[in-house]
């Protein structure tokens, strides 16, 4: 699949051995071990990886200044969990992150289960700083370490007939208090993308941010960034890539279809039912400030505009 | 104790800035959490919400006690309603938008859940402003029917709250429950005065 761009964004092919180097280290550190390998936890030691020399990948936003981590960690919307955004730092801690595998499967040559260090030894990391815009009208710009999900995909060689992407978060109801209560959505969280927003080299796996393994309440170990989509396309802990014949129905879709659509790309001129998309409040911007003119695409038109081009964005929304 | 009493008034003027005190200490020592703009929004909000149902409160406490003395305390807490809702306004129209006014204008044409402020502050401020005893004497009889409004601006605010949220509904739904439970109260008098004053008709005249 070609997808055009404009500006061509180059993602380096090649690894240095000091960042390969860091990587073994960063799979280390998301406690992750080999096959059979009896390492102990490394969850109970340090947590924080150097990334000095991880792969600045050449993003258009490279001039971005990222939003202090510690906001980025407090304010998250994770209803498995909580429906308050400060409350899932601390709720999201019981969850059970190690081990972790990832299930490819659907039209694809190789379907397979893989374990998410098997997934990490085959992917270069790289830092890229993305906007991010959640649909509830706030911001921030965050540096994710992560490689491109269509890196993965090729692992599984997807068929013609793979026109969708279907993404599922992990069922874990002895630690997420929402999904046993079976509280407000329809558990497990699941998103999708076309498969040529999915092959976009703008779309990203992360596993880190800030330099440091992703904290649970971020979505770790393993989530999607979108940055032109609002933030509840980019789904929390993955156990699950299903490549379709037909659009899934993505979870928030199904809770309110009338305001949430399949697409959710960044609109300031498309407004939610009841609120405005028009402005946004990034975080950390202080009082007296005033709120910033959301961008069509959350700023990435150049990269992603011709994916939409002759479709009706009022429509699909 | 008789000195509280007599001095209740002014100790309840003061306790109801307590909220704005603490909210103001929160600023100082940056304690509003990562979004601490809205954080201050919406809390300057429940405020204002909260002294509405207070306020509401009055009418109905005055009724089951028989006791009218509250009259200059419901004008109080009407009075912070419209005091809170104002910090509420002026939050979002210069610490949230700096008074930027194309961004501030294409919000509130594209956000309903905006509308239902705005019209529930028109109210309220209308309430606010015409809250003394001389606008009372000046608007006569006028003056019951135009704070009457008070019930719609009730259900305004708290659909306002609940049609700008996507997830949690649990503190919308308390507040609908109260107005729910307020108003109630009046339509149930309501009632019960009307048959009350059918049954104190004599019977003859119904006949006729």
């Amino acid at each position: 699949m070609i997808i055009k761009t404009k500006k061509d964004i180059p993602s380096s092919e090649i690894t240095p051995p000091e960042i390969f180097k860091e990587r073994r280290k960063f799979i280390q550190m998301l406690g992750l071990t080999l096959a059979g390998a009896n390492i102990p936890s490394a969850f109970a030691g340090e947590n924080k990886v150097n990334f000095a020399n991880l792969i600045k990948s050449t993003t258009p936003d490279d001039s971005l200044k990222p939003t202090p981590a510690e906001l980025v960690k407090n304010y998250t919307n994770y209803y498995e969990f909580t429906f308050n955004k400060d409350d899932a730092t601390k709720l999201a801690q019981s969850m059970v992150i190690d081990p972790w595998s990832v299930e490819i499967s659907g039209e694809v040559e190789k379907p397979a289960t893989y374990h998410l260090e098997a997934i990490l030894n085959k992917q270069t990391l790289e830092e890229r700083i993305y906007r991010f815009r959640c649909v509830e009208g706030w911001s921030m710009v965050v540096p994710w370490v992560g490689f491109s999900l269509a890196n993965l995909l090729k692992m599984a060689k997807p068929l013609s007939t793979a026109q969708f992407v279907k993404f599922t978060t992990i069922q874990q109801p002895e630690t997420m208090p929402n999904q046993r209560d079976k509280k407000m959505l329809d558990f497990p969280y699941v998103e999708g993308l076309r498969i040529d927003e999915a092959m976009h080299p703008l779309t990203m796996l992360a596993v880190g941010m800030y330099g440091e393994t992703l904290p649970k309440q971020n979505g770790a170990p393993l989530r999607l960034v979108v940055p032109w989509k609002y933030g509840f396309k980019s789904i929390k802990a993955i156990v699950k890539i299903e490549l379709l014949k037909n659009p899934p129905l993505t979870t928030w879709n199904q809770s309110a279809p009338q305001e949430y659509g399949f697409y959710a790309n960044v609109n300031p001129s498309v407004p939610h039912p009841r609120w405005s998309q028009n402005s946004e409040r990034l975080l950390g911007s202080g009082f007296f400030t005033s709120r910033r003119q959301t961008e069509l695409f959350n700023g990435y038109s150049e990269q992603v505009a011709s994916l939409y081009q002759n479709m009706d964005l009022r429509h699909f929304f | 104790m008789s000195w509280l009493i007599k001095k209740l008034w002014i100790v309840t003027l003061v306790v109801c800035l307590l909220p704005l005190l603490f909210l103001g200490l929160d600023v100082v020592f940056d304690n509003l959490g990562s979004n601490p703009i809205q954080t201050l929004h919406i809390r300057l909000g429940d405020w204002s919400l909260r002294f509405l149902c207070i306020t509401l409160a009055i009418s109905p406490i005055q009724t089951i006690t028989r006791w009218r003395g509250m009259t200059e305390y419901r004008q109080l807490f009407g009075l912070y309603t419209f005091f809170y809702a104002s910090l509420h306004l002026l939050v979002y129209l210069l610490v949230d938008h700096n008074f930027m006014w194309s961004l501030i204008s294409t919000d509130v044409i594209e956000s309903p859940y905006i509308w239902l402020g705005v019209f529930a502050y028109i109210i309220v401020f209308l309430l606010g402003i015409t809250s003394s005893k001389f606008a009372m004497k000046k608007l006569g009889r006028n003056w019951k029917k135009l704070h009457r409004w008070i019930y719609l601006a009730s259900i305004a605010s708290v659909i306002h709250y609940f049609w700008q949220l996507k997830g949690n509904l649990a503190e919308p739904l308390f507040y609908a429950m109260i107005v729910f439970l307020l108003l109630s109260f009046r339509v149930f008098i309501w009632f019960t005065s009307r048959q009350i004053s059918k049954m104190m008709i004599p019977k003859g005249r119904l006949d006729q």
